[in-house]
């Protein structure tokens, strides 16, 4: 019979516990929570976002007061939530492009990738985390709009409430649509890794091309706008399509011809950041 | 432990790292010496999977570091001290880093109190020294108490009370039986610290070492002599198989014999010495001789001379 003996290796008291599972998705998730509520520039965009979004609807709301044609003229739901479509949409893309291009301009993404390897993890559960502060804020955002909204409209008997028909589908999908507009901002940001490179991009591209389309042959505008992103497809905010615009899909058809850009730009940026040297 | 088998990496038409392979052992300090340029960061960063290697591959514990376990339990790395989000604070920062890999928060207040940053832990990173930033990179090493621990030029932006602190905590990591791999452009830095040497130039390895041989390589026999019988010390020390290089003061150094055998044959010939002294090469000047060819960026009044 043989024996073995095994070197001693001199103990070390172990400082931290071993880990029971291997680190994923749960953990990565935590810390970016942690991380997106740990700066100020969180803070500050979503102040901007709330105060832009709701200034913007108290305008509109009055303007529809004031110039008013008939109940029937009036589309209430949209005219409360325009402001988060149209301007809240302008300053998620700041906070969604700012979570992972500040990674690389500040160097983190190095230390962030040291402690998560696996970088379809870190990726998805930074999204996750910005998806969800961004969803949380614009949510109440769009109640705001729309209360606030609707009590001005109420003044001439032109308010309407969330229990008809459409109308709440309009006020979640106003804050979806930020959100999803955010999700896009990231994917581009993970693309370019550059903060003012892909905010101007989304700008410029985005925004911009519904504008030049606008100047095409009406028949062809007609055909092309439901499928234009940032600030065209109304649908989703209004109670009905047909109250908006003819030409456009309806309310879920228009938001998922919406998120399409932010499919395809989320999937590019995750190949970029999974592929290319950090 | 850390193994690199033919290593490179090219970044655009500049080979980075060239076919370098080397073991970094457990239980000792390994001091990782090259000029600036030399691909000390990027070997770093293919170690750490954030670069992928054009050829050849690294492994730490055996795996790649992307299908490491848990990363933070088994390698620590300080890279770069600045590379923090400098808006979040010192305690988020360390906090947000545990919880990726599900250290308690007790362990983040325990690796504050080990670099002494617990007067600042609230505050803002950006507003950091250059000396807090490396204790706090530090900090983020060793918040999973790895097996492996690497710091890219740790004692950069440090005063000296900083540089003694990192040298003990460094062997101390290693007398724990940790992989210590530590960078540095100076020599002086790693005289007392590195118990075993890589040096590289240029992408490609140049030695692979311990300190010891290094030292002993380095104080290779050299002795200065002044005489006046410059002429019959010279061919005394050569029919003794040593050769004489004559300065232009007329200062002679001896190599290849030792300062006792020099003195020896001296009195043997009956020559008169004024000076006799064994030449020590600093560790500095025998690491810039064999570095000084693959220096890649040389100053102009360098250049010339």
């Amino acid at each position: 019979m043989t024996t073995v003996t095994i070197p001693a290796i001199p103990a070390r008291t172990r400082a931290v516990p071993p880990a029971l599972r291997r680190p994923g998705l749960p953990g990565a998730l935590r810390s970016e929570l942690t991380k997106i509520l740990s700066v100020r520039s969180t803070y500050w965009t979503l102040l901007a976002l709330a105060l832009v979004s709701i200034g913007w609807s108290v305008l509109y709301c009055e303007g529809t007061v004031s110039h008013s044609a008939g109940r029937a003229a009036v589309n209430a739901a949209f005219a409360s939530l325009m402001g988060q479509v149209a301007l809240g949409e302008l300053v998620i893309v700041v906070l969604g492009a700012l979570v992972i291009t500040s990674e690389y301009s500040t160097g983190m993404i190095r230390t962030s990738l040291a402690v998560v390897p696996r970088r379809g993890v870190l990726y998805a559960a930074k999204a996750m985390a910005f998806a969800a502060v961004a969803f949380t804020v614009s949510l109440v955002t769009s109640f705001v709009d729309f209360f606030v909204g609707q009590s001005i409209l109420a003044s001439k008997h032109l308010s309407i409430t969330l229990a008809q028909p459409g109308v709440l589908r309009a006020v979640l999908l106003s804050a979806a649509m930020v959100t999803v507009f955010g999700l896009l901002a990231y994917g581009t940001g993970a693309l370019i890794r550059h903060t003012a490179g892909a905010i101007t991009s989304i700008l410029g591209v985005i925004f911009l091309i519904p504008l030049l389309a606008q100047a095409l042959p009406p028949p062809w505008y007609q055909d092309l706008v439901r499928w234009l992103p940032g600030g065209r497809a109304l649908s989703p905010i209004a109670s009905s399509a047909s109250s908006v615009s003819p030409n456009l899909f309806s309310a879920w058809g228009e938001f998922a011809a919406f998120s399409s850009y932010a499919v395809v730009l989320f999937a590019l940026g995750a190949w970029i950041f999974i592929r290319h040297d950090a | 432990m850390i193994e690199a088998r033919g290593l490179s990496k090219r970044y655009g038409d500049k080979l980075a790292v060239n076919d370098l392979s080397f073991t970094v052992r457990p239980g000792r300090v390994t001091g990782f010496l090259g000029p600036n340029g030399a691909g000390k960061t990027t070997t770093m960063r293919l170690i750490l999977g954030l670069d992928r290697p054009t050829a050849g591959s690294v492994t730490v514990n055996g795996r790649p570091f992307a299908e490491l376990y848990s990363a933070m339990r088994e390698v620590g790395a300080l890279l770069d001290a600045k590379a923090v989000h400098g808006g979040r604070s010192a305690y988020k920062h360390l906090l947000c880093l545990a919880q990726t890999n599900g250290i308690p928060r007790s362990r983040v207040d325990e690796v504050i109190g080990i670099v002494g940053l617990e007067d600042v832990a609230g505050k803002r990173s950006g507003g950091f020294s250059l000396g807090m930033s490396q204790r706090l990179g530090i900090a983020a090493a060793l918040l999973g108490d790895p097996d492996v621990l690497m710091f890219d030029e740790p004692v950069n932006g440090l005063d000296p009370e900083g540089i003694r602190w990192i040298r003990l905590l460094m062997r101390s990591l290693a007398a724990e039986g940790r992989t210590v791999f530590v960078s540095s452009h100076l020599m002086s830095e790693m005289e007392n610290t590195a118990d075993h040497l890589i040096v590289i130039g240029r992408g490609e390895l140049i030695t692979d070492c311990p300190m010891a041989e290094f030292i002993g390589g380095a104080t290779a026999q050299a002795v200065v002599v002044t005489t006046p019988d410059g002429r019959m010390l010279t061919d005394a020390v050569a029919a003794a198989g040593g050769t004489v290089e004559r300065d232009e003061t007329g200062e002679l150094t001896v190599r290849g014999l030792s300062a006792e055998r020099v003195g020896e044959l001296a009195l043997a010939h009956g020559i008169l010495l004024h000076y006799l002294a064994p030449a020590t090469v600093s560790l500095e000047e025998a690491f810039m001789e064999l570095t000084a060819d693959s220096i890649e960026y040389h100053a102009k009044t360098e250049a010339r001379s």
